[in-house]
């Protein structure tokens, strides 16, 4: 072996070497994982108020599309919501895999009504979505209301585990958190709860209906099921909010399933106060305000008022 | 019509049915825009299991094994029949995994004198070519006794198992994978690219939700086996293994259709050998085996001097240099019997064991309508086609958790999926009654027909938050779909450690109520292993493991005066 060779073939050995420990010291991290990316979000959906106008209306009506209507027009009508061009993403309770005549699910009629008076009022497009708890194509299907949104021109999505993003939710327990996108992404977001019984908060109505934008497990919040309420409340305000009290699961909840759980009840709830709306609609199970948790615990931290006569309670019947 | 377009024609038989076959289990599944007429009670729109249905030796092995030609069995007799006038020309002409066979074995194959002496080499019949045989008789002696296992090696089956636990669940994990790869480079232009591409795959391919299969390895790496060997001997598979092929082989014994040679002709050139998928002997000089052609045609379609002819009545004469071809299928009686006899042995062999019937696994939990256990062996052929229809992705295949007689069979593991109260898919899609075809009615019970149980729940105080460690949580019951709910709970105030009171809701389980659902377990917010959990125990399917003393209603109960 000549000197030459002797340079070139220990020179490539060398730089090998060299390259391999360059590679191992440039990825050295000593930390034991990445941190995630957190896309910040905010998600506040309300138009201005007008003084003069109530916050709160219900009316009683067999004709629940009358209801629906006759309430919204208190609070100050569609046009008052919804503007020419918004994308609007409608929450009804599509929690659980029952048919409408059992009271899990917000009453697909309302739902489409909503829809069409969206599209109607100048809504580019109209999102029906939530995250059920059952199975989602058996929910949206047996609820109805993928049918119901589908014929009044709505699109209606199931949620994708490729659709969350990560949340910055800036509660004390709800600090980050897979929010499904068509409920942070929007101009106009309509929350349409039913109202029922719910064996761990006792009542479920609009606030505790933002339980279902969220990915996650989100079942551990029970642990602190008040205060985890009213944060997501906090985080998530809706341009409006239309409790279904046409029919009333009052025990058996939130899941149901006899017919003898539930009352007829008619009605229809229009807000711009959630507090307020599931302060009223507590009364149908028999309870006030003070008496369910979140909605207390809500009153408390300012989210609305809980004594809803206060913000100009109308009802029609 | 020329003999190449006849072969053209198989080609395109091949491409149609095979497309039909993927079809249909792309089509067992719960589609997002599916719109049943009636949503209250959900029925899948089109006969997804009818691939299944046309096999005749699924047809044979479990009229064998109950006694009965279980509902759209019957179908087989479509292929049957042409079979005993033609031979086997659904393995060339329909059979999904032959095709597939056929195409991995032949596609990109290197061509030239070493790769042609080593295919009419390899291409001369083989004695190894009876272990499918033998692999049949065993099977059909087992299933005479009770033991179906036929489902393992069934062709039908095994592609409807692989391709639904293994396969589409593997792209769908690579898709997504891929997808949040290329959206994780941060250039907007690729990220929608990526997406449309993906649209496009899932529309095409993927069901609503991603599936996760339980020890797929196996199943996938079997079936990956499967392929792999084509590329040592054409078509290994059908050749050696298939008990399908063997049956219909068997069914070829009285053939009117079959090969003619004309020795005179012959010019010794081997191409028929080259081309041929049976390893049946079509050059002159060899006997030419009608059970082991496949009808391709590739023979006559490649002879340069038309010295073959597949025709009715074939005139085989034998000469010295050309002996007969025959009907008769190559096996020995003794290797028969054999066979047979092991097939018989096997059953008491598996049985003998503690795995069946006598100390279950308590997690081997059926899908609901399932016969009894020793039923259900009788009829299962592990086609996966009720783990594929699953919305929950809640049944899967087992290895040996019910004993070795149920490899592959489903169990609900109540963790990754819970069984959907409403929801009776399973079966209605199951192609041989394994698991019965409920009624929404007799799946959820009323006041005076109980419901399908699968089993039932029950809490492990040692982890549930309430009992445990005085939190409050309770999402199994809010979660039970039964009403009144099979979770109730009483309030009762504890102290926590650091003596503040606390208020906890503390479940229990109604076991008249439960049905064994799963969904408390799913919902249960210990995620590892969860606080309440189910077992099989209480299953309608058993008389043997019930939990409740069963009360009956007697105007006049003995030992009781009025």
């Amino acid at each position: 072996m000549d000197r030459r060779d002797f340079i070139k073939t220990t020179g490539k050995t060398l730089a090998f070497a060299a390259a391999t420990t360059a590679a191992g010291v440039l990825f050295h991290n000593r930390r034991v994982a990445g941190v995630e990316p957190i896309v910040l979000k905010t998600s506040d959906f309300t138009v201005p108020t007008e003084k003069s106008l109530p916050q709160i209306a219900l009316a009683k009506n067999t004709d629940h599309i009358a209801a629906l209507h006759a309430s919204l027009d208190v609070v100050g009508g569609i046009k008052h919501f919804i503007r020419k061009g918004d994308r609007v993403t409608i929450k009804p309770n599509i929690g659980w895999d029952r048919t409408p005549e059992q009271g899990a699910d917000t009453n697909p009629v309302l739902v489409g009504e909503m829809a069409r008076l969206c599209l109607a009022a100048g809504a580019a497009l109209v999102i029906v979505t939530d995250i059920p708890c059952n199975e989602p194509r058996r929910c949206f299907l047996r609820s109805g209301i993928r049918a119901e949104a589908e014929k009044a021109g709505a699109k209606v999505i199931l949620p994708l585990e490729e659709d969350y993003i990560r949340t910055v939710m800036g509660g004390q327990m709800l600090d980050v958190w897979p929010v499904l996108k068509y409920f942070v992404q929007t101009d106009k977001l309509i929350n349409m709860p039913i109202a029922k019984h719910h064996s761990l908060s006792s009542f479920t109505g609009s606030m505790k209906n933002f339980y279902g934008i969220l990915g996650g497990r989100r079942s551990q919040l029970h642990q602190k099921i008040d205060q985890s309420i009213v944060e997501l409340a906090t985080f998530s305000k809706p341009t409006l909010t239309v409790v279904d009290c046409t029919r009333v699961m009052l025990r058996g909840g939130p899941t149901g399933g006899s017919l003898d759980d539930v009352a007829i009840e008619n009605s229809v709830i229009c807000a711009t106060d959630m507090v307020a709306a599931d302060s009223r609609a507590s009364e149908f199970l028999s309870l006030t305000g003070e008496q369910v948790g979140h909605i207390a615990l809500a009153d408390r931290s300012g989210l609305g008022k809980l004594d809803y006569r206060s913000v100009g309670y109308k009802e029609i019947t | 019509m020329s003999i190449k377009t006849v072969r053209n024609l198989r080609r395109l038989s091949q491409i149609v049915f095979f497309i039909i076959f993927f079809w249909l289990i792309l089509k067992t599944t719960f589609e997002v825009h599916f719109t049943p007429a009636n949503a209250a009670e959900i029925q899948l729109p089109y006969p997804v299991s009818i691939a299944l249905e046309f096999d005749p030796l699924v047809a044979l092995s479990t009229l064998l094994s109950t006694g009965t030609l279980f509902k759209g069995l019957l179908w087989s007799l479509v292929i049957l029949i042409p079979t005993i006038f033609l031979g086997r020309f659904f393995c060339g002409w329909v059979c999904p995994m032959g095709s597939l066979n056929h195409w991995v074995s032949e596609i990109r194959g290197v061509k030239g004198e070493a790769s042609n002496a080593r295919k009419i080499k390899s291409n001369r019949y083989g004695k190894y070519q009876r272990i499918k045989y033998y692999i049949l008789f065993l099977f059909l002696a087992a299933a005479f006794f009770g033991s179906l296992q036929i489902g393992l090696l069934d062709p039908l089956s095994l592609l409807a198992r692989s391709i639904g636990t293994a396969v589409l669940p593997t792209i769908h994990t690579a898709a997504l994978g891929l997808l949040g790869w290329v959206k994780g480079l941060g250039l907007p232009i690729l990220a929608t690219g990526a997406q449309s591409a993906y649209d496009v795959t899932a529309l095409l391919l993927l069901p609503y939700r991603q599936a996760h299969f339980h020890g797929i390895l196996i199943i996938g790496g079997f079936f990956l086996v499967i392929l792999i060997l084509n590329r040592l001997i054409t078509r290994f598979w059908c050749r050696a293994i298939c008990p399908l092929g063997a049956m219909l082989g068997l069914f070829s014994r009285w053939t009117l259709f079959g090969l003619q040679k004309d020795e005179a002709t012959c010019n010794h050139c081997n191409q028929c050998l080259i081309a041929c998928q049976g390893a049946d002997g079509p050059d002159i000089g060899a006997v030419w085996r009608q059970p082991e052609c496949h009808l391709c045609l590739n023979c006559q379609a490649v002879c340069p001097q038309s010295s073959l002819k597949f025709k009715f009545y074939p005139q085989q004469t034998v000469t010295a240099a050309n002996p007969a071809g025959t009907q008769k299928v190559d096996v020995s009686r003794r290797m028969v019997m054999t066979s047979l006899v092991g097939g018989i042995a096997l059953v008491p062999l598996l049985r003998s064991g503690d795995a069946f019937e006598i100390n279950s696994d308590p997690r081997l939990i059926r899908p609901p309508g399932s016969l009894s256990e020793s039923e259900f062996i009788a009829r299962c052929i592990r086609c996966g086609q009720c783990m594929r229809v699953c919305p929950n992705n809640a049944l899967h295949p087992t290895l040996l958790q019910a004993g070795a007689e149920g490899i592959w069979s489903p169990v609900l593991i109540p963790r990754i999926g819970y069984c959907e109260s409403t929801c009776t898919l399973c079966g209605q899609v199951c192609p041989t009654g394994a698991i019965a075809e409920l009624t929404l009615t007799r799946k959820v019970g009323n006041e005076t027909v109980p419901p399908n149980r699968i089993g039932t729940a029950f809490i492990d105080r040692g982890r549930c938050l309430p009992w445990a460690m005085a939190i409050p949580c309770i999402v199994c019951e809010e979660w039970c779909p039964t009403s009144p709910k099979a979770v109730y709970f009483a309030e009762e105030t504890v102290i926590d450690r650091k003596k503040n009171e606390v208020k906890v809701k503390r479940p229990s389980i109604d076991p008249e109520l439960c049905t064994g659902c799963g969904a408390c377990e799913y919902a249960c917010p210990v995620t590892d292993r969860a606080a309440i959990y189910v077992t099989s125990v209480g299953e309608s399917r058993s008389k043997r493991n019930q939990l409740l003393l069963k009360t009956r209603n007697l105007s006049h109960p003995p030992g009781r005066t009025a």
